[in-house]
């Protein structure tokens, strides 16, 4: 119990649909993270990604479950729940400064000028734009929008950092210095973070454990997949590592395949025990790893060891 | 280059107004055609009809008089002989207090209705019908209820006024991008805080742009309803002039009621420049 950190409890999510009646845009999700731990959801386009970040961050309410953070059910927005906005939506008439200072101010409503001004300063600095303070948004590249977005959400030392796709309207060359960034601040910091992606290797760089949704409508979470490279794994070298494509074809066969097929192959589905494998790795190493973490979390449940 | 070609727009502009005093200026010097002129009608001409001289005024006399009006602007002869700023600073005042009354209620009840689709829904019959309506249309009503002219005139120009203002005001807020509102939201800010500091910055530049519309209606219509309410202000000037047929200060006072609508949206620009943010 103490281990989930967040604990996505079945949420649904429904649309009035087009003929009267209700779309499912996914039901029964159950998803759980412990303190710390990098979580990245793979699916395709319009599998509900984005829904369920929402919910995670109080800007959209399920039609049925809930969501527990640190022991709570969550109600609306927090600021213990920080996102990063895919378009970072940083307010264009404010500065770089201003922008993270907005957070601050709205965090910490008693602190003077100077103490605002310093602190945001600190976090501007950690995402390397010193020296950009005083530009304004639209004089920003597209990485540094995405920087000051993300030291805004840093500023305000969420529990829980949120990403929507926080990466994929960058250049390679940017996406992968912020990958570098977000993982080191993460692990200096011990940020616990839940993030949407549509990119395999930044998955495979970044989390810890990787959810793989079907397409919807009603989609579900068909796995989770145990990321089982080192923890001081390297963006460039990440592709030497034996068990790198064992996982990345694991994933993008999913991708491919499996994310369309899934509920007419899947018959004994059950959403609150979600398989989790860990590609390339022998099937004992699962059940000893499920053994001592994975169970323990849900320790009334019986898991069955699957492998790819 | 852009300077090389605000500089040739100079110089065509000048040479269109140089054309244009010209053409005025001969159009107006003199014409033979005494004897075509009903003998009533030379008679109310005067002078002007019997020497054969335009009663149209040229712009040597117009600029003759410009420089009287300009050399004392301000001095008050009674009550239907006062200065051109005199008259002018009246109009202004009118405007200016109706417009003020009119951004007071307009932009509170714009971020209203552009917040809540319930009261956007609500009011919307009233806005539409109560929007074509000119408003000389109200100047009865307003005389009738109010009983001071120059009130009424106030009341004129806030009514006028007040549409755009609302309008925008209400577009610009429903139109807040979402992503902002959802910045603001995750940061628990409250619901006064985020007005000012998301929804307002952010509907400031839609906001400015109905103001600038509302000033330049209110200037149009505070000629029409000095002329309609009289006693003071350019647009009574124009009405008066006309009575004593002063062809060449009706055209002055024209030439004003011009510069100073311009100046008045200039202002108006210069605040829309200033609130508007690149994206
Ligand atoms: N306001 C809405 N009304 C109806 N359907 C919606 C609405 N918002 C999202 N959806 C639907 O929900 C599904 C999931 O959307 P989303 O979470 O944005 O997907 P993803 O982020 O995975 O691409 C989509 O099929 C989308 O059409
Ligand atoms: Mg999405």
């Amino acid at each position: 119990m103490t281990d989930k950190f967040i604990s996505i409890e079945g949420i649904a999510r429904r649309y009035p649909g087009a003929g009267g009646g209700e779309t499912t845009i996914f039901e029964d999700l159950w998803l759980s993270m412990k303190r710390g731990e990098f979580g990245c959801v793979i699916g395709h386009s319009g599998c509900g990604k984005t829904t369920v970040l929402n919910i995670l961050a109080g800007l959209d309410q399920p039609s049925e479950g809930a969501v527990i953070v640190d022991g709570q059910a969550i109600e609306g927005t927090s600021l213990d729940r920080a996102v990063i906005f895919q378009s970072h939506a940083l307010l264009p008439w404010r500065t770089v400064l201003g922008n993270v200072a907005y957070a601050v101010t709205s965090k910490w409503r008693n602190w003077d000028r100077a103490k605002v001004k310093a602190h945001a300063q600190k976090f501007i600095d950690l995402v390397g734009l010193t020296g950009s303070e005083h530009k304004r948004p639209s004089e920003l590249s597209g990485g540094m929008k995405q920087r000051v977005g993300i030291a805004r959400a840093l500023s305000i030392t969420p529990k829980i950092m949120l990403m929507d796709e926080p990466f994929s309207a960058l250049d390679a060359l940017t996406r992968g210095t912020l990958q570098d960034e977000v993982r080191r601040i993460c692990l200096e910091t011990g940020q616990t973070a839940f993030m949407i992606t549509h990119d395999v290797d930044e998955a495979i760089y970044l989390a810890d454990k990787i959810f793989l949704m079907t397409n919807g409508p009603g989609a579900v979470l068909a796995e989770i997949v145990e990321n089982p490279l080192p923890k001081d794994r390297g963006r460039i070298d990440l592709h030497r590592h034996p068990l790198y494509y064992a996982l990345r074809n694991h994933i993008v066969d999913f991708l491919v395949s499996r994310s369309k097929t899934f509920a007419a192959t899947v018959t004994d589905y059950d959403p609150r025990n979600v398989p989790v494998v860990r590609p390339g790795k022998p099937e004992l190493v699962v059940a000893a790893e499920a053994e001592d973490s994975i169970e323990a979390s849900w320790p009334s449940v019986a898991r069955p060891s699957t492998s790819a | 280059m852009t300077s090389s070609l605000r500089f040739r727009a100079a110089v065509v502009s000048i040479v269109l107004f140089a054309a244009f005093l010209g053409i005025w200026h001969l159009a107006t010097r003199s014409t033979g055609a005494v004897g075509n002129m009903s003998p009533e009608y030379a008679k109310l001409m005067g002078l002007t009809a019997t020497q054969g001289k335009s009663a149209m005024p040229g712009p040597l006399d117009v600029g003759a008089k410009l420089w009287e009006h300009l050399r004392q602007p301000f001095y008050d002869n009674g009550p239907n002989d006062k200065g051109l700023g005199i008259q002018l600073g009246y109009s202004i005042a009118r405007v200016g207090l109706g417009y003020l009354l009119a951004v007071i209620v307009a932009i509170p009840l714009g971020f209203l209705i552009g917040m809540s689709p319930l009261i956007s829904k609500a009011l919307d019959p009233f806005i539409q019908v109560l929007k074509p309506i000119s408003p000389l249309a109200w100047m009865p009503l307003a005389l009738y209820t109010i009983k001071d002219s120059s009130v009424s005139a106030i009341f004129v120009i806030f009514i006028c006024s007040v549409w755009p203002m609302l309008l925008n005001t209400a577009f610009g807020v429903a139109a807040v991008r979402k992503e902002w509102i959802n910045v603001a939201r995750t940061l628990e800010v409250g619901t006064v805080r985020r007005a000012f500091t998301v929804i307002l910055p952010a509907a400031a530049p839609t906001i400015l742009t109905g103001m600038r519309i509302s000033i330049g209606i209110a200037w149009l219509v505070i000629v029409a309803a000095e002329m309609l309410v009289g006693g003071t202000g350019i647009g009574y000037f124009v009405w008066n002039e006309w009575n004593n047929l002063s062809i060449t200060n009706v055209i002055i006072a024209i030439l004003m009621i011009g510069i100073v609508g311009m100046l008045l949206d200039q202002i108006l620009a210069r605040f829309t420049r200033m609130v508007t943010f690149p994206e």
